[in-house]
């Protein structure tokens, strides 16, 4: 039955194309070095089960096709193409009609309020030329205020079912907000959605910070704020918005970032001259020195296991990269390219170091494998920094600045096979980005 | 600032090719001659003044590229500012270090804090006790100008000796 359908529908629409698409075996968007083609979905619009809920319907699908197609693994079909409009999670799809307009997944959803303030999405993934549901229907309840959140939740659930990759989706970003003059930048720390929305600012402009980084759980930041006149890293609680410096009497701290496990920070403490690494345990309060050199180490990352610790030195002449084991001792250099390599991030795979590159008068953002091997630069331009990890490492967000008197930095991200650079929407110019992991709540 | 002044400001500090720069709100070019090791006093010119050190003394030294290195040019400046801060030991001051903008946050923060304790220790060798002097790092966060090449980033790659109640810069 089935192959005799495609048989005819092959004779209408040319052998090749639909020929190529069924032969495969589940339905798959595979992300590697080689050129890719997207995969053409259909998300029409989800259909409200309520009055109330016609333009959360509207939203939710929205903010699910942008997710989808910012990942440039996916080409959204127009509505206006669509033979349907309006297929719901009840009935089987006509896949005919997705057939012949030549999309192989089918997103079909509905959206439902309560009294209670509730919001429900229900959506189910079709293969469309395999005739065949994507997994099993799933069924968000959420308040309705998170409906945004929801929506990302089920973009995940589309994009790992079609790329076997986990999500990335429902998380966030906390980053400085940039505004005035080069000379003279007013920088708040500000946490926003992945996608730049529900952007909410943490700290007021007066004082200079930089380099934010989440806790593992998500609820605190740890930042470099001049408070004081002089920089030091403070623990920000985003629920209470308290926040304390975890610094020291004398010399500067930052460059802060949380252990895996969360229960202690590294950072820098600059004595005189000489920058060296440190840990602080949150709970005991214990300090402990990891690198002992005159040169400046800084920009400390943890291994995802917390067994190490990539980091920059300049001890061997030039600003390189390092590893060690995360209770200090020998280093061992990992980046012996031409040019500098600052700001490491380990990546959460465990296999990967982004970093920033300075050669030729140009930066750039790359990876290369934990041994140093495998060097390879996604990007270049005037000025491109400070990389991170989406919360599945497939995904680097880092910041472009622009030269001369009016430059301005904004938030950029690529894949980490180096394709589908975009600009991150952000208000004002945008740097130093830190990307949350998946929201577990 | 507009730009035609930051501009200007830049045409002037390289016309002057002086140990000052002439953005710092002071008009700088008449004091220059004034400058004498810090001992001829100039007609009415109070030589304990903010603007007298910013601009007679010169209240910064340039370094290279990814250096601390204290250069015979810095010297002199260093050596000037040492005449003044003994003619006048009331006088308490900040080191801020400096680095221009081709380097990443982190490590140019850390650069800064090496340029200020390089200017620092100097001081000290001058006989400038430790007590009157702290010392700042900024990176590169506060250029003072502004374009991308080599011109500015000269003049960014600094520490600026800041006498207290001063405006920092």
């Amino acid at each position: 039955m089935l192959v005799r359908f495609f048989l005819i529908l092959s004779m209408m629409l040319g052998a090749t194309q639909v020929v190529a698409q069924q032969s495969s075996g589940p339905l798959r968007v595979t992300i590697d070095q080689g050129v890719i083609e997207p995969m053409p979905i259909a998300v029409p619009n989800f259909v409200a089960r309520d009055a109330a809920s016609a333009e959360f319907a509207a939203q939710v699908t929205s903010v699910i096709l942008a997710d989808l197609s910012n990942t440039g693994l996916f080409r959204q079909i127009p509505a206006t193409a669509f033979i349907t409009q309006a297929v719901g999670v009840d009935a089987q799809p006509a896949f005919a009609d997705w057939q012949i307009i030549n999309a192989q997944a089918l997103v079909a959803g509905n959206v439902s309020t309560a009294g209670n303030g509730q919001l429900t999405i229900d959506m189910r993934l079709w293969d469309v030329f395999g005739s065949v549901e994507v997994g099993q229907g799933v069924s968000l309840s959420t308040n309705s205020q998170n409906w945004r959140q929801a929506a990302h939740r089920v973009a995940d659930v589309i994009y790992s079912r079609l790329t076997g990759e986990a999500p990335y989706f429902d998380s966030e970003v906390v980053f400085v907000s940039e505004s005035g003059p080069k000379s003279s930048r007013v920088k708040r720390i500000a946490v926003m959605d992945q996608d730049g929305a529900n952007v909410r600012f943490i700290t007021g402009g007066q004082d200079l910070v930089f380099a934010p980084r989440f806790a593992p759980n998500g609820r605190s930041v740890l930042y470099t704020s001049y408070a004081t006149g002089s920089p030091q890293v403070y623990l920000h609680d985003l629920a209470t918005d308290q926040r304390r410096a975890l610094g020291v009497a004398d010399g500067m701290t930052f460059a802060p970032r949380f252990s895996p496990d969360g229960g202690r920070v590294i950072y820098s403490q600059t004595s005189g001259a000489n920058t060296d690494i440190y840990t602080l345990d949150l709970a005991t309060q214990a300090r402990n020195r990891l690198t002992r050199s005159p040169a400046i180490e800084t920009a400390p990352s943890y291994s995802p296991d917390g067994q190490r610790v990539v980091f920059e030195s300049d001890q061997g002449g030039s600003q390189q990269l390092y590893i060690m084991s995360a209770s200090g001792g020998a280093a061992q250099r990992i980046s012996f390219g031409s040019g500098l390599y600052g700001t490491p991030v380990w990546s959460p795979r465990g296999d990967k170091i982004a970093f920033t590159k300075q050669v030729s008068g140009r930066f750039h953002v790359g990876v290369m494998n934990v041994d140093g091997t495998g060097e390879q630069l996604l990007t270049a331009s005037f000025l491109d920094e400070g990389p991170t990890w989406s919360p599945n490492g497939r995904v680097l967000m880092f910041f472009r600045e622009t030269p001369g008197p009016l430059g301005a930095a904004s938030l950029v991200s690529v894949d980490v096979t180096g394709r589908n650079l975009r600009y991150v929407q952000t208000p004002g110019g945008a740097s130093d980005p830190n990307w949350s992991r998946l929201r577990s709540n | 600032m507009t730009m035609i002044k930051w501009v200007a400001t830049a045409i002037l500090a390289l016309s002057l090719a002086a140990c000052t720069t002439a953005n710092d709100g002071a008009d700088g070019s008449g004091l220059l001659g004034g400058l004498n090791g810090g001992g001829t006093p100039s007609n009415a010119v109070d030589q304990s003044s903010l603007a007298y050190f910013t601009t007679a003394v010169g209240d910064r030294v340039f370094f290279d590229t990814a250096s601390s290195t204290i250069s015979t040019a810095a010297q002199s400046t260093l050596n000037l500012q040492a005449q003044w801060l003994q003619r006048f030991p009331d006088r308490n001051l900040t080191l801020q270090g400096h680095a221009d903008e081709r380097g990443t946050r982190e490590y140019n923060l850390a650069l800064g804090a090496r340029r200020a304790q390089a200017a620092f220790d100097y001081l000290v060798a001058q006989g400038i006790s430790p007590s009157r002097m702290s010392t700042v790092s900024y990176g590169k966060e506060r250029p003072v100008e502004l374009c991308s090449d080599e011109r500015c980033w000269a003049q960014n790659r600094r520490t600026v000796t800041v006498i207290a109640g001063a405006v920092g810069s």
